[in-house]
Parts: C-alpha cells; structure tokens; sequence
C-alpha cells in the first residue's frame, strides 16, 4: 500500500509551518504504512552552504568529533547537527564530493540519506508519528517536503530501504506501488555511471530521473521519461532544489488527491491527509489524470 | 447513539438524527445505521466531519435519508441496499461498491471504480468520475454528470451507465450486457464494445435516467449507445482450434 504526501508552498508566510502541516499530512495516513516513514524537506538554499544528511546505527560513538575531523580531512569549515539517529554536516558547496568520500574512511558505518544546498532528509523504522517526532520534524521551515509512510513489497524493512531515496544534489523521491523492470533500469543507470545504495526499486525511480536531469532534462522531461521506461505501478512525488512533481502510471490503481490554492499545492495518496490544510474547503480538489505529468517550480 | 452523547449542536439539528465524525467513532455510526429495524422512526440522518474517513454508511439496509457533509474516503455507501445516501462533497474510491437498491449521490468527484458490481439502485455522480467506472456492474444504473475515466464498465454485465460528460480509453473493454450511453467524445473502445444504434426503447430509458438522477436540459437523443459486439464471450465454433 504505503502512504505518499508533498507539499509545496507558494505563500511564504507559511514556510514557518512547513514541517507541522507536512508532519500531519504524513501521520494521517499511517494505517497505508506501519513499516517506516520519512520526510524530505527543502529550506531555502543560500548558495554558500551545502548540507549532507548522514544516518548511524551509532550515532553516539559516530557523531561525535566528527566535525573537526571532517574538517580537517577536506580542508573546510563543517558544521555537524545532530538530530537523533540522524546529523546534517554543513559546509561549503564545493567540498561535498570530498566530503562524502572522506566520510567513507573516518566513518564507515555511517550512511548517507541525502545531500544538497537545500534538503534534509529523515527517516527510519517505525510509525510515522514516532519518526516525526524523533526528528523534530514539526518545528523544520521550508519551502516544500515530501513524505512517505511505508508498507513494504519489493526489499527488506531498513532504514536505507525507506523512502524519500535521494540520489542527486537536492532530488528526491517517494513512490506508491511496485516497479516490475527495475533491476534491468538498475543495469542501464550503472553502466551510465549511477551509483546504488540499495537493491530497492524506488532508488531505481530515484536514480533514474537523477540521470535524465544529469543528462540535460528539466524535471518535467524526466518525470515524462518514467512512463516510457519503467515498467510498473506507480504514483511518485519527486522534489528538487525548487521544484516539485508528480506523475502516475497509466494504469493508475495507486490512489492520488491533489489541492491546489493561492497558498500551497499539496499531494495526499487520500483526501483525509489535506483535510487538516488551511482554507482546504475552498481549495481546488482533484484527481491527477494517469499518464500526465504535472510540476511547479519557484 | 445514546442521547446522553449528543452535543447541544447535534440536538439542535431538528428532526434528523445528526453524527459528527468528529466527536464519535466510525464504528458508533455504522453500528447505530445497521441497527436500524424496518419502520424505525429514526428515517433522516446527517453525517458532519467525515474528512476524508473509510466506510462512511457501508451496509446500510434500510430505507433511511443520510447526508454526509463533505467529502469522504474510501468505499462509502458501499452494498446499499435501500437507503437515499447524499455525500455534499467528493467521494474516494470504490463509492456504491455492490449497491443492491437505494440512490446515492455525490455532489461533487468520485474517485475510481465508482459503483463497482453493482447489483442495483441508481448512483449519481454530479461532478466527474475517474477510472473504472461501473466495473463489473451487475444491474445497477450510473449517472455521471462529467467524465469518466479509463476503462469504465470493464467486463459490464448488465445496468446503464450514462455519462453527459467525456469517456476514457478502453470504454466498455470486454463488456457483457450493460448499456452504456455518452454524451461527449469517447477516447477509444475497449474490446468487443461497440457503437450502436439509439432506438426508441433506449430514448426512453436515456431519459428516464436522467429524470431520475434530477438532470434538465440535456436531451435523451444528445447520446450515443455502446454495447456489446457480443463476439468475445459467446463461444464459436470456428475457435474451437484454439482450445
């Protein structure tokens, strides 16, 4: 089954909510999803600072020192803020790639969730009202976020196997439904130089649409991209640094109510996520059409 | 529902007995409307704050008013058998699955498989329905007064389905003995579906349906009629190879 929501806020006034509204959305729909949850949520980028989203089994003995070590090894200022099982490393753009590769030697177990100028991304095993809170996640700003809420098909119940799945600066992507071609997807994206963390078919969605916009596309083309070459059920909500998309399957079983007003468009895999949006009565309601890929951008 | 639970609000409501969803469970509701006995007096009811909720109104077997105000989750009204339920709002997927007899009307969307196997009564959908409209359905007549989605009135069996709006692809795909009519465009045909003629017993029975479900100004001979082409499921004998 699983649970999807996203949020995208065109009224800035409520960016301080972000979280709060995105973190209720998700835990409405927890009986679609008992297994994990996650959010990914984008604050305003400032284009001198990148953020790494890292995970630990060991977060006490990972964690720690971290930031003087990780500084010292890529030879920038880092900042290390650590949010449970979860930290957000800051530093500058240009050190990212450096950075996760000096991650690999100083903290092997360490996993990384996601990274960017934008997106933090947070997620675990559990009910979505536990991992919301465990993150904090009502009290985040933004200016969109997506979340999931997961019931689990095609791979193993793991941190890593929940989504959002971020495979490229600031993507990121959640999926309802199950994808039947993902393993020769896989094979194509790693002989075009994609990397995979999982054996999950929504990193494969993930990493597809990373490689169509590596490859020159806008969000839109990639998200048009995905009913051509995946092969499959699914409804996918995808983020990026200033967007944020949806597109279903032609087939269309995997449910999906959007809401649109002056203040926000807003995605539920069911209405009862949105019932709790300001001025929801008076919003645009309705069904995304199958096959119709439909994007904003700021 | 005790009396001793009704707010102020509720009782002040009048006659019908009201049930805010945002005070009492979903279960208290259905529980109350399957206990309902032939010639209770408790005939009108009304249904506030469903949210979004599942199953608002499933199994009710008397012939009973509700009106739930605002829009629902999945499967409302399903196996109707009798009652006149309203939703003043949009309804998820799966609304009117199984009806029996009854009406049940959405004021605005329905969500996909609307009616599904429905065996009677008449659902009216007075915004757009999405896909699989009347799937299966077995009897019951559907009246949308929008579009309907892709494969509507998959492997029908018999009822009408009227749409005064648009159909998706694959209408009627593998369809039995439904009668299906379309004001607007049809995007494509489903297999064995046909075009076929509107004769005057099908005029009739356009614009019953349409006086039923309450719809002025649109004429009965505004529609085209789909059927079967009745080649897919009747055995040939000229197949018999292939078995």
């Amino acid at each position: 089954m699983c649970g999807i929501v996203g949020l995208f806020l065109k009224d800035k006034t409520l960016e301080p909510k972000l979280g709060a509204m995105l973190s209720e959305m998700l835990v409405s729909l927890s009986d679609r999803g008992p297994d994990s949850a996650g959010i990914a949520i984008y604050g305003a980028a400032t284009g001198n600072e990148a953020k790494i989203t890292v995970q630990s089994p060991r977060p006490d003995r990972d964690f720690r020192g971290l930031d003087a070590e990780l500084a010292k090894a890529i030879g920038a200022p880092v900042s290390v803020a650590v949010k449970s099982t979860h930290a957000v490393i800051r530093t500058t753009p240009d050190r990212v790639d450096v950075a996760r590769e000096a991650l690999q030697t100083l903290r092997p177990d360490i996993r990384i969730m996601g990274a960017g100028e934008a997106v933090e991304i947070y997620k675990e095993v559990g009910l979505p009202e536990a991992v919301v809170d465990r993150f904090d996640v009502r009290s985040m700003t933004g200016t969109h976020g997506i979340g999931h809420t997961r019931m689990a098909t095609e791979s193993a119940v793991t941190t890593m196997g929940a989504h959002p799945f971020s495979t490229g600066a600031d993507q990121c992507l959640v999926h309802n439904g199950s994808l039947s071609n993902h393993n020769n997807v896989r094979r194509e994206l790693v002989r075009d130089g994609m990397k995979f963390e999982t054996e999950n078919d929504t990193e494969v969605a993930a990493a597809y649409l990373s490689n169509r916009m590596a490859h020159g596309k806008n969000l839109g083309e990639a998200l048009e991209g995905t009913l051509s070459d995946l092969d499959g059920f699914f409804t996918f909500v995808v983020g990026t640094k200033n967007g944020f998309g949806v597109v279903r399957d032609p087939i269309a079983c995997k449910p999906a109510v959007m809401a649109e007003t002056d203040q926000y468009v807003a995605f539920g895999s069911e209405y009862r996520a949105l019932t709790k949006l300001p001025g929801i009565d008076n919003a645009r309601v309705w069904e995304p059409e199958p096959a119709t890929v439909y994007f904003w951008e700021h | 529902m005790p009396a001793n639970t009704m707010s102020k609000a509720e009782r002040d409501q009048g006659h019908a007995r009201v049930f805010d969803l945002s005070q009492h469970s979903l279960r208290e509701l259905n529980q109350a409307l399957h206990k309902l006995t032939p010639g209770s007096n408790e005939t009108a009811w009304e249904v506030l704050h469903p949210k979004g909720s599942h199953s608002v109104a499933v199994g009710v077997d008397q012939p009973v008013t509700i009106d739930v105000r605002g829009s629902v989750g999945y499967y409302c009204a399903g196996m109707n058998d009798g009652a006149t339920i309203t939703v003043h709002g949009s309804a998820g997927p799966g609304v009117g699955e199984n009806m029996m007899s009854g009406s049940i009307v959405i004021k605005g969307d329905a969500s996909q498989y609307a009616g599904a196997t429905g065996r009677g009564g008449l659902l009216v959908i007075e915004g757009n329905a999405s896909s699989r409209c009347g799937i299966s359905m077995k009897g019951i007549d559907i009246v949308v007064h929008g579009n309907i989605g892709h494969m509507s009135a998959f492997m029908a069996q018999s009822g009408n389905l009227v749409v005064l709006g648009d159909a998706g692809d694959a209408l009627g795909d593998s369809i039995y003995e439904a009668r299906l009519f379309v004001r607007g465009k049809v995007e494509s045909l489903g297999a064995d579906c046909i075009a076929k003629e509107m004769r005057a017993e099908h005029l009739e029975l356009v614009q019953g349906l349409l006086d039923k479900a309450g719809v002025t100004g649109v004429k009965a001979s505004e529609f085209k009629r789909y059927g079967s082409a009745r080649k897919l499921y009747n055995f040939n004998i000229d197949n018999a190879d292939a078995y």
